[in-house]
């Protein structure tokens, strides 16, 4: 780091007072509470508040609800988390293959980043509707009925498609980044023309991708855990039946739905926040605090 | 013998060198027809959305309709669209200033100035990385009833306003920031606001864009927060907006649905499109946690 330059004392304080405050106020104390609660069996009408120990996590653990909801959420954030991270490293290869005209598929591949999460369910839940969507259509002439409204499977399937399709541009983005950093020297000795090509771009580029890969199997599996809720709440709003009750929409549904679901869904932030944390010491350890080979 | 070998040896090698010269003007050719093909795939949802937009009747099919005015209309009116924006808009214009104010001071605290406890302070805004909203949702909640800003637009715009990573991506830049710098800066008697306003801001212009770009984009696509605590028509949010445009029919109006949900892209796509090359820059000079 470098030398101070200026002497000021109080200054530095001043110009970080405000963000540990807020980060104070809006995390660290609506967290802490979180734990406390979670202790306890709170009914928001009735006003009680009662210290049951684990019981929550005990009541959560024995649902049959919630461990569906754990089954449910790993299945989708797996696949998800794959076939984003497959499909953009393959379409950000190609479209920063050194030829001419290609800049224009650079940008026409990145604007998905735009999307929300709620609106791609939109255009999905239209794309794949039962009775007019185009894809649903296409299914059928061979011979495939595909029902999100009715079958379980398909609604997984139908919000890993929306999930995946959505965080497609940002992946591409951060992988075009990744490929822009390495030398030209080794981007042309492992260009896709020539034999060999995919030997040799898994031997010389992909591990010279490898931070930018961990990195966003992070971020991807933080997106496809926590910022799918507008997808689902959009769309299947965790069904059919529990079929895509993901763990964030089950919590959504105790905390806010139900009148005495504060301690259980506050247990449940718990556990997210615990998942959160394994997540933390895993790209500390693995991925280098810097990403970027300069 | 050896004669005929070399003669054919030779061949070959022209046989190959030809077929590789035509390798090298067919590759760009069907690379050019692979991504063309791609963009095309992955665009498709998004085009079908829009032919969607402009049907009134033969619903479904791939046929633009002549209904796009009309679609249009009717969801800008039932959503109340230009309320929608505005709203969205103030939320996140706000929060991407706000945050880069606050992290620019943070991290210039930290470089050009000495901090006890630095790393502390570091790390204790490093902690919001671990407290995504779902983890401390309902206390949350609880204390934006206990502040009375429920349905404000303080309580939309305020919790978002400390960033870990504006913080670091502006502490990273100013490190690559030659020192000699500030130290002229400080010889011709600039004051530390002098110095940070009028050197290192404007050097800071890509970083700038770079997070103006990440934190309106999202928070132009926020749900759960304003689901929960903004539902009058002054504060509510544009994607809570589309959602009741899906809600309120029995019958899913697609062509309404889609106008709507179109238009609520418009604003991101734009700022994406603007800043997309600071961004690039950002990432590929900088940065290592966004």
């Amino acid at each position: 780091m470098a030398t101070p330059v200026f002497k000021n004392r109080v200054l530095p304080y001043l110009l970080l007072l405000p963000s540990v405050a807020l980060v104070a106020v809006f995390f660290l104390y609506p967290a802490a509470q979180s734990l406390e609660l979670s202790l306890y069996r709170v009914h928001r009408v009735r006003d009680v508040k009662i210290y049951v120990g684990l019981e929550n996590f005990e009541r959560l653990f024995e649902s049959s609800v919630y461990l569906n909801s754990l089954k449910i959420t790993a299945i989708f954030v797996v696949a998800t988390v794959l076939f984003a991270l497959a499909i953009s490293l393959a379409l950000a290869v190609g479209a920063s293959q050194p030829i001419k005209g290609f800049g224009v598929y650079r940008t026409l591949l990145i604007w998905t980043y735009a999307l929300s999460p709620a609106v791609a369910g939109l255009i999905w839940a239209l794309l794949t509707d039962p009775a007019i969507g185009f894809l649903t259509n296409l299914l059928s002439t061979f011979g495939i009925t595909f029902n999100w409204r009715r079958g379980q499977d398909d609604a997984l399937i139908f919000i890993i498609m929306a999930a995946v399709w959505k965080i497609l541009g940002y992946n591409i983005l951060f992988f075009l980044a990744g490929l822009k950093q390495i030398p030209r020297d080794v981007i042309e000795a492992a260009s896709l023309d020539g034999a060999n090509s995919w030997t040799r771009f898994w031997r010389m580029v992909f591990p010279l991708l490898m931070p930018m890969t961990l990195f966003l199997l992070i971020m991807n599996t933080l997106y496809a855990s926590f910022d799918t809720f507008g997808l689902i709440d959009i769309t299947t709003q965790g069904g059919p039946g529990r079929a895509t009750n993901v763990l964030v929409y089950n919590l959504y549904n105790d905390g806010f739905k139900s009148t005495s679901g504060i301690g259980l869904a506050s247990a449940q932030s718990i556990i997210l926040l615990a998942i959160v944390a394994a997540l933390t010491v895993f790209q500390y350890k693995f991925v280098s605090r810097r990403t970027f080979y300069q | 013998m050896s004669a005929i070998t070399t003669r054919s040896t030779t061949l070959q090698q022209r046989e190959l060198a030809r077929s590789d010269a035509m390798r090298r003007k067919l590759y760009p050719i069907v690379m050019h027809v692979i991504m063309a093909l791609a963009v095309f795939v992955v665009s498709f949802p998004l085009i079908y959305a829009f032919i969607l937009s402009t049907q009134d009747s033969h619903i479904g099919t791939l046929v633009p309709g002549n209904a796009l005015v009309k679609n249009y209309q009717e969801a800008w009116r039932q959503a109340n669209m230009g309320l929608l924006i505005r709203n969205t808009l103030i939320v996140a214009l706000s929060v991407a200033i706000g945050k880069i104010v606050l992290a620019i001071l943070g991290a210039y605290a930290l470089i050009y100035f000495r901090v006890r406890g630095g790393m502390i302070i570091l790390g204790l805004i490093m902690l919001t990385h671990l407290l995504p909203l779902p983890v401390r949702v309902v206390p949350t909640y609880e204390l934006l009833t206990q502040l009375d800003w429920v349905n404000t637009f303080q309580g939309l715009t305020i919790p978002f306003f400390a960033s870990a990573t504006g913080l670091l991506l502006f502490q990273q830049f100013f490190r690559t920031v030659p020192t000699d710098l500030a130290d002229a800066a400080r010889v011709d008697g600039a004051g530390p606001f002098r110095f940070l306003i009028s050197m290192l801001i404007p050097i800071s212009r890509t970083n700038i864009g770079a997070l103006f770009l990440i934190e309106f984009v999202y928070m132009w696509n926020q749900y759960l927060w304003p689901l929960l605590v903004a539902n009058s028509d002054q504060t509510r949010q544009i994607q809570i907006g589309i959602k009741l445009l899906v809600a309120t029919d029995a019958v899913i109006e697609w062509g309404t649905v889609m106008a709507g949900a179109l238009m609520a892209i418009i604003p991101p796509l734009i700022v994406l499109l603007v800043l997309q090359r600071s961004l690039m820059t950002g990432l590929t000079t900088s940065t290592d946690d966004l």
